[in-house]
C-alpha cells in the first residue's frame, strides 16, 4: 500500500483482525445488501443500513449533519476515533460511507482493503453478536462542498471537458454508458434517456480492484485512469446512476492517487438521464 | 464461526451474467447471487447443502430477472 498517496487510508484484513478490541478503533460493516451483516460479521463490528442510515429518508440526499453527529455518537465513535469501513462487493458502499465521513470532516477514515469478501475468502471470524460499546458524542463539520458536484458545476464543467480543462469519469458499465441498457440487470429503470454525459470516458468502477477484492497498485490505477484521459492536472468529475458506484471510483483518484480536485456527482445519471433537453450522447 | 469451503462462480442466466458466492458458516450453507455488474444483489438463499443454497438463489434471481418478481426492497437499488 505504500505505493498510494495517502497509503493510511487502507488497511489490510491482518490489521482489522488484531484491532477488533482496540477501544480506539471501531469497525463498521456498510453493505449494498443489507442484509449481509445479520448473517456474520467482524467481531465488535457495528452495521450501517445505507438506505436507512445514510440517506436522508424524505428528500433525496446524504445525511444531514445531524443525523451524521446521532449516527457515529450512537455507534461509539467520537471525533477521536479511527473508523474502519469494509463492506460486501469490493467495498462498494463502504467507499459511499467514507466519501461521507470526509465530506463531514472525521479525520482518520479507513477502508480495509478487500472488504468482506477478501475476509471471508480467508475464512476469517464472524459474528451474528451485536456489538456492545457506549454511546459517544460526535460533532461534525460543515460538509465540505468541495467533495460534491451539484448539477450546476456538472454542467458548467461539461463545458469544460471540451476544452481539456476539466475531466468526467462515467463509473457504469459499457450497456449503461452506450445507453444499451436504462439500468443494471435487475435493477429499477429510473431514467428517461440512456446514454452519457458528452466528453465523458467510461472506465467501469470495478476496474480498480484485483479479483480478490484488494485495490490495484498505483502503478496499474495510474494507467487505468491516465490512459483515458483522467488526470491530476484536471478537475475531475465521476459519476454513476445514483452516486454509489462513483464513490469508490472518487476514493480511488482522491485518497489513492491524490488527484486535487475531485468531486462526487451523486446525482448521476438518474438526475442528467431526467433532465429536459440535457446533452447527452451515445 | 468462520466461513469455510467459500466459492464464487459466474452463471449465465439468460442475457445476464449472475455470480453466485457460497459459503458454509456451521451446518448452514449460505448463497448470494448477484448481478455481476455492478454486484448488486439479487437473491440470496439458505441450505443444507452448498447445491441447495445455490438453486434457491438461482431460482429466485431468475425469477426478479424475467420481470415475474419485483426487486426487493432493500439491497437491490445500489448504484
Amino acid at each position: 500500500m505504500a505505493d498510494y498517496a495517502k497509503p493510511d487510508v487502507l488497511v489490510s484484513t491482518d490489521w482489522v483482525a488484531q484491532n477488533t478490541n482496540n477501544p480506539n478503533v471501531r469497525i463498521v460493516e456498510v453493505d449494498v445488501d443489507t442484509k449481509g451483516y445479520d448473517e456474520g460479521h467482524v467481531p465488535g463490528a457495528v452495521g450501517w443500513n445505507w438506505q436507512t442510515q445514510l440517506c436522508d429518508q424524505l428528500r433525496r440526499d446524504v445525511i444531514g449533519k445531524q443525523q451524521l453527529e446521532q449516527l457515529m455518537g450512537s455507534s461509539g465513535i467520537d471525533n477521536g476515533t479511527t473508523v474502519v469501513l469494509y463492506g460486501d462487493n469490493n467495498n462498494w458502499f463502504a467507499a459511499w460511507a467514507y466519501w461521507q465521513l470526509k465530506m463531514y470532516g472525521h479525520k482518520d477514515v479507513r477502508l480495509m482493503n478487500g472488504g468482506r469478501k477478501k475476509w471471508i475468502a480467508e475464512g476469517r471470524e464472524l459474528s451474528q453478536d451485536a456489538p456492545s460499546r457506549a454511546a459517544k458524542q460526535y460533532s461534525a463539520k460543515e460538509p465540505d462542498p468541495s467533495l460534491r458536484a451539484f448539477l450546476p458545476q456538472v454542467q458548467d464543467a461539461a463545458k469544460q471537458v471540451q476544452a481539456g480543462k476539466a475531466a468526467m469519469v462515467d463509473v457504469r458499465s459499457p450497456d449503461e454508458f452506450s445507453g444499451k441498457i436504462l439500468s443494471p440487470p435487475g435493477l429499477p429503470e429510473t431514467c428517461q434517456r440512456g446514454g452519457h454525459i458528452p466528453g465523458a470516458a467510461n472506465i467501469p468502477w470495478g476496474q480498480a480492484c484485483n479479483e480478490d477484492g484488494t485495490f490495484k497498485s498505483a502503478d496499474e490505477l495510474k494507467k487505468l485512469y491516465e490512459g483515458k484521459g483522467i488526470s491530476a492536472n484536471k478537475d475531475v468529475i465521476a459519476y454513476c446512476r445514483i452516486g454509489e458506484r462513483s464513490s469508490h471510483t472518487w476514493f480511488v483518484l482522491k485518497e489513492l492517487l491524490g488527484f486535487p480536485n475531485v468531486r462526487n456527482y451523486d446525482g448521476s445519471w438518474t438526475e442528467w438521464g431526467n433532465l429536459v433537453g440535457a446533452p447527452v450522447e451515445r | 464461526m468462520k466461513p469455510e469451503d467459500h466459492s464464487v462462480r459466474k452463471v449465465a442466466l439468460g442475457a445476464a451474467v449472475v455470480t453466485l458466492s457460497s459459503y458454509r458458516l456451521g451446518s448452514v450453507w449460505h448463497c448470494i447471487a448477484d448481478n455481476t455488474d455492478p454486484g448488486a444483489r439479487l437473491a440470496r438463499a439458505q441450505g443444507t447443502t452448498r447445491d441447495q443454497a445455490e438453486s434457491s438463489a438461482l431460482a429466485e434471481a431468475e425469477a426478479l430477472l424475467s420481470g415475474k418478481r419485483v426487486a426487493p426492497v432493500t439491497g437491490c437499488s445500489g448504484g
